[in-house]
């Protein structure tokens, strides 16, 4: 094969997930708990870059909240979005404004539990949370990115949305048309 | 794009089985997860040192596994971090019981996955330090930034700490080393072309053929500035400047001159580069006793260069000097 043009894309997120979706039947058979740590270590182990520790973390985290339940209430996985989201903030360290997929995900997490707090059914809550990770995630195109990669860009960062908050966006999408 | 691969999806296996298969005497390739070890692993009573990173910089740094510089290095996928998966695996094939020191270039990802492999690691009883290399001048340093980026000290930093791991130094005193080395080394790169990641398919970003950029990093991240080409000893003025300012390197001090190949410019051009490099220290007062020149850590088919300033000690030197023994990097042995 003299010459490749690729046409599959292999990105790193997409090799985690084709990943954690080859492993869906056996984990399956377990609580959520451990569903969530095996998302977890799956992501851990095959996608790498930060994305691959951050993810991993919040999937890792989410688990620990959730335990070994069979079954979450709303409240219960608003609880474990948000230990997640603790998670991330504490491995990588970064804020809002800082042109990561936290400008997405902290929102998207407020946005949900507001919902929920309110009285709002769970499919409200969720799409309550994509757009609030949408508007997080379009927030992010003006600014200077100040952490990962993309910082070492600089001024010429800005005019371009933040990956990780694009990847943030696809995920609450994924479970808001999953969970409906 | 034009490569000699197979596919995208098994180059880095493809490489590593291809450079365990040429230097079988002295390394080791494992597969489950992927990592490198020296083929005398685990050394009884040694501090072990274990670096990784993104494919794509080669030979660093599974050409560095050997005797004298490092016992482990974990490949991730090209220009990607490897996982704490492949670390922590690597730290336990290694570990001889002295500790394991993680050399550790500063990019997020190699950061935090690193940080995830030796938490596991040392809730296995494994004693671990980890040092961050962050030596390109390039970069503004700020508390508000994931900071400097490790280039060309890593290479320095990794061979002086694995002679001094040989020579029986402690986990503490090679970390402390290694902070040694990593504060006393700068780098500056530039980039004549882009590079193609084999599963992107096209350059990493363009760069017309009369215009270069200056302060590059290892990934084809955009440097300081873009301007007109500019003569070799234009070039090798404008990448040094801010190397001596920087730490700063004065009239009397000894160093070790690195000038690296970003994969693509020749050995002919690079010498070009050192030659007007050791012009200019020379003519600073700054005396070279120490060299380096060739392509050790690369960014695919880049074409370009950079230069590391290391400054030097008796300390420094005896352990340079000391033997070494890996697939790219041998004397003394």
């Amino acid at each position: 094969m003299p010459r490749t043009s690729p046409k599959k894309k292999i990105t790193n997120m997409h090799r985690g997930f084709q990943a954690v979706l080859a492993k869906k039947a056996d984990l399956q058979k377990t609580d959520i708990g451990a569903v969530l740590k095996g998302v977890a270590m799956t992501l851990i182990s095959t996608v790498g870059g930060a994305s691959g520790a951050l993810y991993g973390t919040f999937f890792l985290q989410a688990s620990v909240s959730a335990g070994n339940r069979t079954e979450l209430s709303p409240g219960e996985f608003g609880a474990a979005l948000e230990k997640g989201l603790a998670g991330i903030v504490s491995r990588g360290k970064a804020a809002i404004g800082d042109k990561t997929m936290v400008d997405a995900l902290q929102p998207a997490v407020k946005a949900y539990k507001q919902a929920i707090e309110s009285g709002q059914t769970l499919e409200q809550a969720l799409s309550d949370a994509v757009r609030a990770a949408e508007e997080g995630l379009k927030s992010t195109v003006p600014l200077v990115a100040r952490k990962g990669r993309a910082s070492y860009l600089g001024e010429r960062s800005a005019g371009h949305p933040d990956p990780g908050a694009t990847s943030t966006v696809l995920l609450f999408r994924s479970a808001a048309e999953t969970l409906r | 794009m034009k490569k000699l691969i197979n596919s995208p999806e098994n180059i880095v296996l493809e490489s590593i089985t291809g450079l365990g298969a040429a230097f079988s005497d002295l390394i080791k390739i494992h597969t489950n997860p992927i990592y490198i070890t020296r083929a005398d692993a685990p050394i009884k009573n040694k501090v072990a040192l274990v670096s990784g990173g993104g494919s794509g910089h080669e030979p660093m740094h599974g050409g560095f596994v050997g005797r004298g510089m490092l016992d482990a290095a974990c490949p991730g996928a090209v220009f990607t971090s490897p996982t704490p998966d492949q670390m922590f695996e690597a730290t336990k094939a290694v570990n001889g019981g002295k500790g394991v020191l993680h050399i550790v270039k500063n990019y997020t990802g190699d950061v935090l996955n690193f940080e995830m492999a030796a938490d596991l690691a040392r809730a296995e009883g494994i004693e671990v330090e980890a040092v961050v290399i962050d030596d390109d001048v390039a970069v503004k340093d700020s508390l508000w930034t994931a900071g400097r980026r490790g280039v060309g000290a890593t290479v320095l930093a990794e061979k002086i700490c694995g002679a001094a791991a040989e020579a029986g130094q402690s986990l503490k005193e090679v970390a402390a080393l290694c902070q040694k080395v990593n504060g006393s080394g700068r780098s500056m790169g530039m980039a004549l072309t882009s590079c193609t990641v084999p599963h992107v398919g096209k350059p990493t970003f363009d760069l017309p053929d009369d215009e270069m950029e200056i302060g590059i990093g290892i990934h084809g991240e955009p440097g300081r500035s873009r301007s007109k080409l500019k003569s070799a000893d234009e070039i090798t003025e404008l990448l040094l400047s801010p190397i001596i300012e920087d730490l700063p390197f004065k009239s009397g001090d000894e160093v070790l001159l690195f000038v690296n190949s970003m994969g693509g410019t020749p050995l002919l051009e690079l010498f070009v580069v050192y030659g007007k490099a050791h012009e200019i220290l020379t003519k600073a007062g700054i005396k070279v006793t120490r060299s380096l020149v060739g392509p050790y850590i690369t960014s695919l088919e880049m074409a370009g260069a950079s230069i590391t300033l290391l400054k030097l000690d008796s300390e420094l030197t005896k352990l340079w000097d000391a033997p070494v023994l890996t697939p790219g990097l041998r004397w003394g042995a």
